[in-house]
Parts: C-alpha cells; sequence; structure tokens
C-alpha cells in the first residue's frame, strides 16, 4: 500500500481527465455527461449552486464514487486500473472536514504518514506542528477533534492534506465556514502551495472572490452540467444567464438605510 | 438476508488477507482488547455467578429427590462449560461490544471518516475491521474461561447453602472433576471463538453498510446485535453435532 516513492516528495502535480461521466442516485441524474481537463500544476475550480452535483463529481475523481458510465483518467491511466490510485498521492479536504473522531488533532494530521511508515515518531510531530502553524493552530495537538469549531476542524482536514504532499489535491468548499482573514490565509497557502511544488489543485468554492482570485481556470456546473469552463475574464465575459446570474447575485436592502 | 451473508463471507476473507498487516496494528488491537475486558469483565463475572446458582437450583433439588445429590456437580460443570457459557457470554459480547462496534463504524461511514481513510490509502479492512475481529476472537474465549470458573463456583455455593441440596464443596468439586474433562472445557472454548467471530463480522458488517444519518446508525446497532444473536443461536446447534465427533 506504500506509495511509489516513499519518502521522497514528489514535485510535479498530474494531469486529470474526466471522460462523459453519468451518475444518478435512485433514478435522479446527479452528473451528466461531464467533460474535464485539469493541466498538471493548475489551479482549477469548480462553481455552481448548491446541490449542482460539485461534491459528487470530487468523490468520483478520487475514486470514492463510482461513475455509471465514463470515467476518470490520472496521468493518462484509468483510476479503476489496479494499482494507479495507491501509485498517486491525492488528498481531499472533505467539505465537512471528515476528522477522526477517536483521534486527537496531531494523529489526525499525522495519520498518514503513521500508518504508512513513511517517518520516524520525531519527524511525523515535527511536521504536524509546522503544518498546524501554517493554518493558524500552533500547539493544538493535543487537543479532541469533538471540541473545534466547524472552521477550526477545516483548518485541520487542510492541514491533514497538505501533510501527504499531494500530485493531486481537491478541495471541497475549503474556505466555506472561515472568517475572512483565514479564507486568505487558506487561498494564499492554496497558491503558494501551488507554486511551491506543481500540485494540480481542484478547487470547489461558492467564494467569488476566491475563485476569481486564485483560479487558473474556472467551470461552472449547474444541474449536472458544465455551462462554462475558461479563465476568469473567458468566464466573466460568458453571456450565459445562468452564469450572470451566478456571478452576479448581490444583496440589495429593500428599505435602505443611508 | 443472503446477500448479507454473501456480503460476510466476502469480509472474512479480505481480513483474512489482511492477517499479516496484524503486526502493524498490534496498537489498535490491545487498545480494543482493554476495552472489551473492561466493558465486559465485570459484568460476565456477575451475570456467571447466577447462571452457575440458576442450574443447581433448578436441578439439585430434584437430584437429591432420588438420591443423586452427589452427581449435581458434573452436572452443572458440564452444561456451564460446554454450552451456557459460551453461549452466555456470546449474546452478553454481543450486546455490549458488537453494538459498540457497529455504532463506532456506522458513525464513521456516515461521517465520511471511512471516505477520508481511503482517500489517505488506508483501507479500512486493515485500520478498522481487523484490530476489532482478532481482539473480540481473543477476548471472548478468556471471557468465557472466567465465565465457567466462576459460574462453577456460583453452582457450588447454592448446592452447599441451599438445604433441599445441601451438598458440600468437597463433594461437589470431586464430582465435577470426575465428569468434566479438558477436552469439554476446550470444545466451549471454540464455540466460543466461532461465536467471537460471528459478532465481528456480523457488527463490522453492519457498521460499513450504513447509510443515512444517526437513524442510520441506530438502524445498523439494532441488526448487528440481533442478527448476532440469531447466528449464535442457530450455529450453536450445529457446532455442537460437529463437536460430537471429536468427543469419543
Ligand atoms: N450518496 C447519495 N445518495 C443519493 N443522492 C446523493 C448522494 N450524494 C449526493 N446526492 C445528491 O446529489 C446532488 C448533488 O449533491 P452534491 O453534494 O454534489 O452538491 P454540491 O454541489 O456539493 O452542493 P453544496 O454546494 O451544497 O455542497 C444532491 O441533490 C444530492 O441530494
Ligand atoms: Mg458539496
Amino acid at each position: 500500500m506504500m506509495n511509489a516513492g516513499g519518502n521522497k516528495i514528489q514535485s510535479c502535480g498530474v494531469r486529470v481527465e474526466v471522460r462523459g461521466l453519468h451518475k444518478s442516485f435512485n433514478g435522479d441524474a446527479v452528473l451528466r455527461d461531464i467533460n474535464l481537463d485539469v493541466a498538471p500544476g493548475e489551479v482549477f475550480v469548480i462553481m455552481g449552486p448548491s446541490g449542482s452535483g460539485k461534491s459528487v463529481l470530487l468523490k468520483h475523481i478520487i475514486g470514492l464514487e463510482r461513475p455509471d458510465s465514463g470515467q476518470i483518467l490520472i496521468a493518462g491511466e484509468s483510476i479503476e486500473a489496479p494499482g494507479v490510485m495507491e501509485r498517486h498521492r491525492m488528498a481531499m479536504v472533505f467539505q465537512s472536514g471528515a476528522l477522526l473522531n477517536s483521534l486527537t488533532v496531531g494523529e489526525n494530521v499525522g495519520l498518514y504518514l503513521s500508518e504508512h511508515r513513511l517517518k520516524s515518531e520525531t519527524e511525523i510531530a515535527t511536521i504536524v506542528a509546522e503544518k498546524l502553524s501554517l493554518v493558524g493552530l500552533k500547539g493544538s495537538e493535543a487537543r479532541n477533534v469533538s471540541e473545534l469549531s466547524g472552521g477550526m476542524k477545516k483548518r485541520v482536514s487542510i492541514a491533514r492534506a497538505l501533510v501527504i504532499e499531494p500530485e493531486l489535491l481537491l478541495y471541497d468548499e475549503p474556505t466555506s465556514e472561515l472568517d475572512p482573514l483565514m479564507s486568505v490565509t487558506i487561498a494564499e497557502e492554496i497558491v503558494n502551495l501551488n507554486e511551491r511544488s506543481r500540485v494540480t489543485s481542484i478547487v470547489v468554492s461558492h467564494d467569488r472572490d476566491l475563485a476569481f482570485g486564485i483560479a487558473d481556470r474556472i467551470a461552472l456546473i449547474s444541474e449536472g452540467r458544465i455551462i462554462t469552463v475558461g479563465s476568469a475574464s473567458d468566464v466573466r465575459a460568458c453571456q450565459n444567464p445562468v452564469v450572470q446570474r451566478f456571478l452576479n447575485a448581490s444583496f440589495k436592502h429593500p428599505h435602505p438605510v443611508l | 438476508m443472503f446477500q448479507n451473508i454473501g456480503e460476510m463471507i466476502v469480509l472474512f476473507w479480505r481480513t483474512l488477507q489482511a492477517l499479516p498487516q496484524s503486526v502493524r496494528q498490534r496498537q489498535k488491537i490491545f487498545e480494543q482488547l482493554f476495552e472489551i475486558g473492561n466493558a465486559s469483565l465485570l459484568m460476565a463475572c456477575i451475570l456467571s455467578v447466577f447462571i452457575g446458582g440458576v442450574i443447581a437450583l433448578q436441578t439439585g433439588p430434584v437430584l437429591a429427590e432420588r438420591g443423586l445429590a452427589s452427581a449435581i456437580g458434573g452436572l452443572v460443570g458440564l452444561s456451564v462449560c460446554k454450552e451456557l457459557g459460551p453461549v452466555m457470554m456470546a449474546v452478553l459480547i454481543a450486546g455490549r461490544i458488537g453494538s459498540a462496534m457497529a455504532a463506532e463504524i456506522g458513525s464513521m461511514r456516515v461521517y465520511q471518516e471511512v471516505d477520508a481513510l481511503k482517500t489517505m490509502n488506508i483501507n479500512p479492512i486493515h485500520y478498522l475491521v481487523l484490530p476489532r475481529i482478532l481482539a473480540i476472537s481473543v477476548a471472548l474465549p478468556v471471557l468465557v474461561v472466567f465465565a465457567v470458573l466462576v459460574a462453577w463456583f456460583g453452582g457450588a455455593l447454592v448446592s452447599m447453602l441451599n438445604h433441599r441440596i445441601d451438598v458440600p464443596l468437597q463433594t461437589f468439586f470431586t464430582n465435577l472433576r470426575e465428569v468434566v474433562h479438558l477436552r469439554d472445557v476446550v470444545n466451549g472454548l471454540v464455540k466460543s471463538w466461532v461465536f467471537a467471530n460471528v459478532i465481528g463480522l456480523v457488527s463490522c458488517h453492519q457498521g460499513l453498510q450504513t447509510i443515512g444519518g444517526p437513524r442510520g446508525i441506530g438502524r445498523s446497532v439494532t441488526k448487528a446485535v440481533v442478527n448476532s444473536i440469531v447466528m449464535i443461536l442457530i450455529l450453536d446447534y450445529f457446532l455442537t453435532r460437529i463437536l460430537m465427533y471429536f468427543d469419543k
């Protein structure tokens, strides 16, 4: 189960291709003919309304759901082929964090390294401390997961993904529960990590500022279909009414105070 | 039901394949062992005094009326070590530990912790199922040894104290040692080892099958306990039948 490369840090992202992906749950189509091509080292942002199938798409990419039809290719190989998932380091930041409740924060963050025996305990402790301070949770190794707030869980989950030093990193709404300052920190870290190790990042987010700030390319998904894909300016220029409504939605107080 | 049994056989097979991993997972096996022992040793002992006691109470007066009171040691001894010890302890552990396993794995499933393990290339069978099944299959036979000893003692106590039976401790245990052989105890331990695997498998399987929220977890726990007990009682008959071949 050990990844190829052992302790060596992989320094290159992988290409991800999604081909004709269809998925329905109990007869309801959730994904309809999704085609995507994410280049190695790209920051690819997926936006779309709630319930449009973004999380389900990410789960397909990392192999947690099996497509009804279509396929996912990682570095040109189908993820269904034997050994492909083990050969590539991948990590996912779940929308809910998905931390192991029976472990402490530190054990959660170091889990990948300790389970695969990649580093000694002291090395793991150093790495864990470093990643935790990166997400602003310095010194909280010994805390229980159950006593963390939602946003703290999310940040621990991000630290846990960073420890893996992955070639492909999937973020499911990394900033949805964070305050504006922490959102900026996380956005910076996504970009830094991308520059440092050329990891391929796929980020699902509703956060327009984050999306346009970090994305090399953006895809907009609605009702299980991809409406448009392109650079930030391409997407802004897209005349599709769904896209325009999603990007320009803003709250207007019916009785302005001033 | 049949689909469940099929899936459980697959799970058992995968767990067997994972056995070489058990050295790596020893820490977790010890944790589970400690939890099982901690949760059930005292309860098992208390329960066993009464199990031994009630057998003596039911049979003693009948034997005494026919002048056979001295045979009570063997009767209590055999029924406890071959039948009541293994079965009652298995039922107790199904309720106490099987339910906890199903609940824990079920909630990990529902809250995507199992998914998170998979994305980290950590096999849930190695990480969750193997340590639990190994721990329970060690713990239950050990627990049965304790239970049997305590139940014998309970039987002896009742035989001595109840004035309608009135058999001294000495006579009780002399007769017990004449009638009960080591192979009878081993017979009971084999049974309990099989029951332990059944409880572990059923509970882990139900846990991993959990869908939905807290209600799904509740459903899994109920099913784990009920299915374990049903399978234990049915298997008990067939195991008894099979083990008879080794008796002579
Ligand atoms: N395991 C499942 N079983 C049945 N339906 C599911 C399952 N997972 C997702 N769905 C359905 O698929 C649809 C898309 O869900 P998904 O979680 O991908 O939405 P999303 O785009 O991530 O929304 P949000 O922004 O609110 O997280 C929803 O209608 C949901 O009910
Ligand atoms: Mg989602």
